[in-house]
């Protein structure tokens, strides 16, 4: 997203992280265009959201599929990205991205050491979502799926949701408004209780997360 | 500047800015959420971007918002950031080193602070 060049050249005095802070951590958050990355990213993070952008390189335009898309030697992709301080030790990035295959590129340096991925679904464009699923599958990124509510959206059962994405029965499933702070934290603390069940019986994980719905 | 400066940009601008230097090698070991404290302070003879970092490196940032700052590409910015590791006028905290499964104190931590948003 393009923030019109508003951007300060560095971080105000009130968005500086504590000289303590060690480790950083991140999130990613994957979605189709207009399904409210960037405003779940924005309704979560302590600075105003950040930019920042790559140049997919000649290597990469050579695996995509750019059917559809015009063909030149170089595309910019901009990933916008929030901050939340965890401590004074610690801090967790949200990055979101878009889940296009074309955009595919950007994910290596992405979810390499990502804690894990909210894949944001529009349940009126379900279709966009297949491709991403499978591909967070594929690399064995731990993910929950978040229901965007727009006023328009059908109100699918959530079951018939999990039926129609494919989707194991242990992956929650959450329903959220990205515009609201606490309904989107509540979305990342779904990621988070999900990656613990994970990572506390990696056996049975699978049987204790709640699904929300 | 607009923040489409560098991609509307020349591309020989970008090539200058890095120095023509390959990208793979220099890169290698930055993620986005690397964090990069500054450990000297910037001078006039200094290459612009490389000044530029230190000035907004007084407090921790990442890789990802030292690119958006500065408008560059993430892949530049770490080539400066590599430049500067080299010459010792950065700090660089690694983030947590990419595991299967993530270490429980830590997951704890993070829905504890997510708790108090």
């Amino acid at each position: 997203m393009d923030f019109n060049g508003s951007e300060p050249r560095g971080p105000r005095e009130a968005e500086l992280l504590p000289a303590t802070v060690a480790t950083a951590v991140k999130i990613v958050v994957v979605g189709g265009f207009g399904v409210g990355k960037t405003t779940l990213v924005g309704a979560v993070s302590e600075i105003r959201p950040l930019t920042t952008e790559e140049t997919m390189t000649e290597a990469g335009v050579g695996i995509d599929d750019l059917a559809g898309v015009e063909r030149k030697s170089s595309t910019t992709v901009a990933m916008d990205f929030g901050r939340i301080t965890i401590s004074d030790e610690l801090v967790l990035y949200v990055f979101g991205t878009p889940g296009q295959e074309r955009f595919w590129f950007l994910w290596n340096g992405l979810f390499e050491g990502a804690l894990g991925a909210v894949v944001l679904v529009d349940t009126r464009r379900l279709e966009v979502s297949f491709d991403v699923l499978g591909r967070l599958e594929d690399r064995g990124v731990p993910f929950v799926v978040a229901l965007n509510g727009f006023p328009e959206s059908p109100g699918y059962p959530v079951e018939e949701l999990r039926a129609a994405l494919d989707l194991p029965h242990h992956v929650p499933i959450v329903h959220c408004d990205a515009r609201s702070r606490e309904s989107s934290r509540d979305v990342l603390m779904a990621l988070m209780r999900y990656l613990y069940d994970l990572a506390a019986q990696p056996a049975g994980a699978a049987a204790s997360a709640q699904p929300v719905g | 500047m607009s923040n489409q400066d560098w991609a509307n940009a020349n591309p020989e601008r970008l090539y200058v800015i890095s120095g023509g230097r390959d990208r793979k090698s220099a890169t290698a070991g930055f993620d986005l959420v690397t964090l990069v404290v500054a450990r000297a302070r910037p001078e006039p003879t200094m290459q612009p971007e490389h000044a530029a970092i230190l000035r907004i490196c007084s407090s921790p940032l990442s890789v990802a918002e030292i690119s958006a700052y500065l408008r560059l590409p993430n892949s530049l910015v770490t080539v400066l950031l590599a430049d500067l590791l080299a010459e010792r006028r950065i700090e660089v905290r690694a983030p947590v080193p990419p595991a299967a499964l993530p270490d429980l104190s830590l997951l704890e931590a993070v829905i504890h602070g997510l708790q108090r948003l």
